[in-house]
């Protein structure tokens, strides 16, 4: 594997870019490991390359039953922030926007992470309030956020429309500048490409069957397609499917799996500064680098496998965006597609040791994760390797339902990405 | 779009009627306060969350505005069959052989 640089980027163009080598190679599996992770997207494959990185636990395999990033990783819209609510919240999410500020550069792999600003417009009072509630909370915890009247929302996303007439009539934003996007496939290849070169070893299109446990109740390993593989840890990092592998281990979660789905416009130029997101209306929107509108709102209402969705929320997904931006009422839409997310009832991660010894969970990210990816992965590797939460993730256990110490961000913003 | 009968109506409707409302036969204990707080968290929070065919309620929101059960498969996403609130659970086997 080459390290990206000037220098090899011009031999390489010299050459015809015809001489790289393979970013990860493709391998069977060994007979065992020391950990094995399910799932090849962002989460799962940023804890192998911190444990390899960071705890120096190389024999490592990473299982995808398709292809590394098929899942909600290269599905989704790409948004990143940190400002939410509660405390807990806040230092998961703001631990990954430090992590993402450097991860290029960490990653030898560039993921083009742009902090381009999100945008929440509030269109009532009830929105003013909870707003502004948010963004005090973030300021006592350090993170970035601040109010812009209507005026001042239009000049940071000039294509906003603030007409006193219009339907949901603008009545100011909460503006994090630290938040963006970044580019999702990146985000699963510089992590796959950063834990093979450590020695991880990258294992796509072989399903996990089931877990399998020894007669103590403790973690032996995984039957897969290709057959068993034994491990004394396994991390599971399935998003969506994690209630189906995890109850082949007995272990039930207070998981729901529903569509989500977004659409992408015909590419245009550039005419979309920052992210924007509303949650009355229930849509958001942000302009790829090769110039797509990309739009996105909630889940469809019913839990499903189907990696699909139905038409009725796109119709209403795209009647909030034209509502908002009429500028945009005659373009065209290029493509939609759909991931299945995993959603708790409190909208909030679970990053856990089980009651299954040796058996670990990394699950509920629901419509929001991957802005967390880098912060989940390298707090999951550490719940792994050290058998122990790190500080930040320790609020996080799938204990809190049954305590009752919820870390409730479903009640603080209807809709979460 | 997925096609809805309410078996209240009697018709069979598009999903813009219809809301959903989670997994059906789930039972409030009639002593709520004899349980222990696992018994709560199941009853609260964990779902069978089935990739297959799923027991649910739905709700003719913009029609008659009555619960329903239902059986779909999440998968498909294909009705298996829907039946009043109150009527027992089917058999699946019976569906899967007389089902649409
Ligand atoms: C349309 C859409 C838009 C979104 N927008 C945003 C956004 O703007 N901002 C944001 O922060 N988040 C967003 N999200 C959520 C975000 O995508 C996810 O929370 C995040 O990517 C989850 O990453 P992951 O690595 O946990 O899951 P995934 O990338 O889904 O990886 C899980 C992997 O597990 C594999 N797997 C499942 N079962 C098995 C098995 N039995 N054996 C082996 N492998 C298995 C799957 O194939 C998959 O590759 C969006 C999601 C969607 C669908
Ligand atoms: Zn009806």
């Amino acid at each position: 594997m080459t390290r990206f640089n000037a220098f090899s980027l011009l031999k390489n163009a010299l050459s015809g870019n015809k001489n790289w080598t393979e970013q990860w190679p493709e391998v069977e599996p060994k007979s065992s490991y020391d950990v094995i992770i399910v799932g090849a997207g962002g989460h799962g494959l940023g804890a192998a390359y911190y444990l390899a990185k960071e705890h120096g636990i190389t024999n490592v395999a990473v299982i995808d039953k398709g292809w590394l990033g098929g899942g909600n990783t290269g599905r989704n819209t790409t948004i990143i922030r940190s400002n939410y609510l509660y405390d807990e919240s806040a230092r998961l999410y703001d631990h990954a926007v430090d992590l993402w500020e450097d991860l290029s550069q960490d990653l030898n792999y560039n993921v083009m992470y742009s902090r381009r600003g999100v945008l929440m417009l509030a269109h009532n009072v009830h929105d003013v309030q909870s707003f502004k509630r948010h963004i005090h909370a973030n300021r006592l915890n350090g993170v970035d956020n601040r109010w812009l009247t209507p005026e001042e929302c239009k000049e940071y996303c000039p294509p906003l429309s603030i007409s006193k007439n219009a339907r949901y009539p603008v009545m100011g934003g909460a503006l994090q500048e630290r938040a963006g996007t970044a580019r999702h496939d990146a985000v699963a290849w510089g992590y796959a490409r950063g834990a093979a070169m450590r020695g991880v070893d990258i294992i796509q299109n072989c399903p996990v069957t089931a877990i399998r446990r020894n007669a103590d109740g403790s973690v032996a390993g995984v039957e897969t397609a290709k057959g068993f593989i034994k491990a004394n840890k396994v991390g599971v990092s399935a998003a969506g499917h994690t209630s189906v592998v995890m109850q082949t281990a007995d272990v039930r979660l207070p998981l729901e799996s529903y569509p989500l789905q977004a659409l992408v416009s015909e590419p245009v130029k550039p005419i979309f500064p920052c992210v924007v997101m509303s949650n009355a209306v229930h849509a958001y929107i942000s302009q790829s680098d090769k110039g797509e509108l990309v739009i996105g709102s909630g889940t469809d209402q019913y839990t499903s496998y189907s990696q699909r969705g139905g038409l009725p929320l796109i119709e209403h997904t795209v009647a909030a965006i034209t509502e908002i931006f009429p500028i945009f009422n005659r373009m065209r839409m290029l493509r939609k597609w759909g991931g299945i997310v995993d959603v708790t009832p409190d909208r909030s991660a679970i990053i856990s040791k089980t009651p299954v010894d040796g058996l670990y969970v990394n699950c509920g990210w629901g419509t929001g994760g991957f802005k967390a990816t880098p912060g989940s992965a390298h707090t999951f590797a550490w719940t792994i390797a050290k058998n122990e939460p790190h500080p930040i993730n320790a609020p996080f256990t799938m204990e809190r339902f049954r305590t009752g110490r919820l870390i409730d961000e479903a009640a603080a913003a209807a809709v979460a990405h | 779009m997925l096609l809805i009968h309410c078996p209240y109506c009697d018709e069979t409707l598009p999903e813009a009627e219809f809301t959903y409302a989670g997994q059906a036969h789930v039972i409030r204990h009639p002593e709520p306060s004899s349980q222990t707080d696992q018994e709560w968290e199941e009853f609260l929070f964990i779902r069978e969350n089935v990739k297959g065919d799923h027991f649910e309620r739905w709700r003719h929101f913009h029609g008659c505005g009555r619960y329903f059960n239902a059986v779909r498969n999440t998968v498909s996403d294909k009705f298996l069959t829907t039946y009043k609130a109150g009527a027992p659970r089917p058999q699946l086997s019976d569906l899967k052989e007389g089902g649409e």
